[in-house]
């Protein structure tokens, strides 16, 4: 089997995409490219990414519209892999796969989603689609009422406060305001978001006690990497990325399926499986980008990747430990709170926030001390999916 | 092609006899008006931490509204568009007293508008909501200003019903799903084709801790701070509002 690196990134600005899916998947796609000079080298396969398209955009075989637009046929092997808000992670896996065996030398993989095509409600539902068909959708579990009863009964058990939720948010703000792409670059106050005279009006209850601000928002956006084996990477131009593990974990679908619901057993296993790939440890790692797409994720993934022991992720937050100039950076770009969630791309937009904080190309949300290793959790469903992977700065 | 500039000086090149023709007129053009409680000062803290403050605009700050609001007239986003044309109209006529008891809220933070709402009294009690424009986006702003407005309609100027229609998918899950307001489609409202939805007292009540929000009463140094009414910086106004995906790694 081969090593196989990131020679190339890119990035469309999260928010509300004025273009079609395509068009930002090729942006996205095309800065990639453009990135690694490629050249006059042609790209062996693309991979695609996405959760929603089928539904809120009514395209299917998503992979065959970006080689159609890319005029990259009739060479191109080409796929979609939805694996619900775990797709982009799943569609690296398979890039990976194709690169590691042989089978390709430079593969594409592309993430897009473009959820506004459908409004607020209507996107709730869509993602609800992830809850069990019977044990739980037709009871009217949405995501957010998991995750709502998901933190009531982490509070008890570890005494989570409601002030760590707020302190996610705020921290995954201001790092995101300094991300020129991010979705919302809207730094937050405790005092605006929860101490404050006017905090219930500005952060609403959406699933109690997850109010507006410990929520993700509804993204479009599109973001790619661009795969190659590590004996290549010199014919590119940037510094390479290895991909040094990666790992993956299915638990059950329902939460109450669970012996311990407040135990993310996917998010411990993939983690463990990236770790022992990378034959690196947790402690190893330089920076994070975990999948906080309710604030509580952030805090609980965080214990079970090995950072930080059970019960003790608010501990450190609140020591500052996970601040850009922290221990450990969690979401410098500003993660899923801010840089925002377009379900089926979130995989690839953390790695491609990853490999620009390896490079050091991150600006104003770079963290110091030029990181080596990087590691991202990808979380499908309410944790029943779930990829993680370890990168490493050079081959 | 770019949107013609609006003449903000006109005034300047009338004769003295012009303006007497005029003074005249204006008596037979002017509608009569009923009495307005004032709307008092209030401040909100915003997620951000900023302070806004919520106040009556004056008719000598119109201009300057109008001329942040004009180029929104060609953002298309969010119906940026039509709510900015129809209140540069609106805006317009209350200046020159072309509307009947029209008022005027804008949300202020550190001395730069960040929001206006408006309406007019449709008689004592039954009242008009015009529009919600919202120049500072992600902190509620819009969402504050109109609770300011149905607070204004219901509590300060007294009334029983606030008429409402939405132009904007966002308008009518903020409005109508939001508060809830009820169906009331046998009123033409006044901008138009739209279906109108109203705003009692029973629900005004039921959704107001909810909803309204502020500090009262206004420091006169925090209020003194919303004096002179300053123009955001056009192009962040502009970006943020139609975040467009021009950022490129």
């Amino acid at each position: 089997m081969r090593d196989v690196a990131i020679v190339g990134v890119g990035s469309t600005q999260f928010g509300r995409a004025q273009w079609s899916l395509l068009k930002m998947m090729c942006e996205a796609s095309n800065d990639a490219i453009v990135d690694a000079g490629i050249g006059e080298r042609k790209i062996d396969a693309v991979y695609v990414a996405n959760m929603g398209a089928s539904r809120n955009n009514r395209m299917a075989g998503l992979s065959s519209g970006l080689v159609d637009r890319m005029n990259l046929y009739p060479h191109t092997v080409s796929e979609t892999i939805e694996n619900g808000p775990a797709s982009g992670a799943s569609a690296i896996k398979h890039g990976v796969h194709s690169v590691a065996s042989g089978y390709c030398d430079l593969v594409l993989v592309c993430g897009g989603e473009r959820m506004q095509e459908v409004n607020n409600f209507e996107a709730t539902e869509f993602v609800s689609y992830l809850s069990h068909r019977y044990a739980e959708y037709p009871y009217g579990v949405t995501l957010p009422s998991l995750a709502g009863m998901f933190t009531r009964l982490y509070m008890e058990r570890y005494g989570v406060e409601a002030r760590h939720l707020a302190m996610v948010a705020i921290k995954n703000h201001l790092n995101g305001a300094k991300n020129k792409k991010a979705h919302l670059r809207i730094p937050i106050t405790m005092e605006g978001i929860l101490t404050g005279p006017d905090a219930l009006n500005n952060n609403p209850w959406i699933a109690e006690p997850l109010r507006f601000f410990d929520c993700c928002p509804v993204s479009d956006g599109s973001s790619a990497v661009l795969l190659a084996p590590a004996e290549m990477v010199k014919e590119f131009k940037k510094t390479p990325v290895l991909i040094a593990g990666m790992g993956q974990a299915t638990d059950s679908q329902a939460v109450q399926d669970r012996p311990d619901p407040t135990e993310l057993t996917a998010v411990r296993m993939a983690a463990e499986r990236a770790f022992a790939m990378a034959k690196l440890t947790p402690k190893d790692i330089d920076v994070a980008e975990l999948h906080d797409a309710f604030t509580i994720l952030e805090i609980v993934e965080s214990e079970e990747c090995g950072f930080f022991k059970k019960g003790e992720g608010h501990k450190a937050l609140e020591r500052g430990e996970t601040q850009i100039g922290g221990k450990l950076p969690i979401n410098p770009s500003g993660g899923l709170k801010s840089r925002g969630h377009p379900v089926g791309n979130t995989g690839v937009s953390q790695i491609v926030e990853l490999v620009l904080q390896l490079r050091g190309e991150a600006g104003d949300y770079q963290v110091p001390k030029q990181p080596k290793h990087g590691f991202a959790v990808n979380f499908g469903g309410f944790g029943n999916n779930v990829v993680a992977t370890v990168l490493k700065r050079g081959v | 092609m770019s949107p013609p500039v609006y003449d903000w000086d006109a005034d300047e090149y009338l004769t003295s006899e012009e303006e007497r023709m005029i003074d005249e007129l204006e008596a037979m053009l002017r509608p009569p008006a009923l009495p307005m409680a004032p709307y008092p000062p209030k401040s909100v803290l915003l997620a951000s931490g900023e302070t806004m403050v919520v106040r009556q605009a004056l008719v000598e700050e119109v201009d300057l509204m109008l001329k942040v609001i004009q180029p929104l007239s060609w953002v298309t986003r969010d119906f940026y568009d039509i709510v900015s044309a129809r209140l540069f109209a609106e805006l317009l006529g209350w200046k020159t007293h072309r509307v009947r008891d029209e008022y005027c809220l804008v949300g202020v933070i550190d001395g730069v508008l960040a929001g206006i709402v408006n309406g007019r009294l449709f008689d004592e009690k039954h009242g008009v909501s015009f529009h919600t424009l919202t120049l500072k986006r992600g902190l509620r702003v819009g969402s504050h200003l109109f609770a300011s407005k149905m607070e204004h309609h219901i509590e300060y100027l007294g009334q029983d019903e606030v008429w409402i229609v939405a132009e904007s998918p966002i308008g009518h899950r903020r409005w109508m799903i939001e508060y809830p307001l009820e169906k009331k489609f046998e009123v033409q409202h006044e901008l138009g084709g739209a279906p109108a939805w109203v705003l009692t007292r029973d629900t005004y009540f039921k959704a107001k801790s909810r909803l309204v929000t502020g500090t009262r009463p206004v420091s006169d140094e925090l209020l003194a701070k919303s004096y002179p009414l300053r123009e955001p910086d056009l192009r962040v106004m502009l970006t943020q509002i139609e975040h467009t995906l021009e950022a490129r790694v």
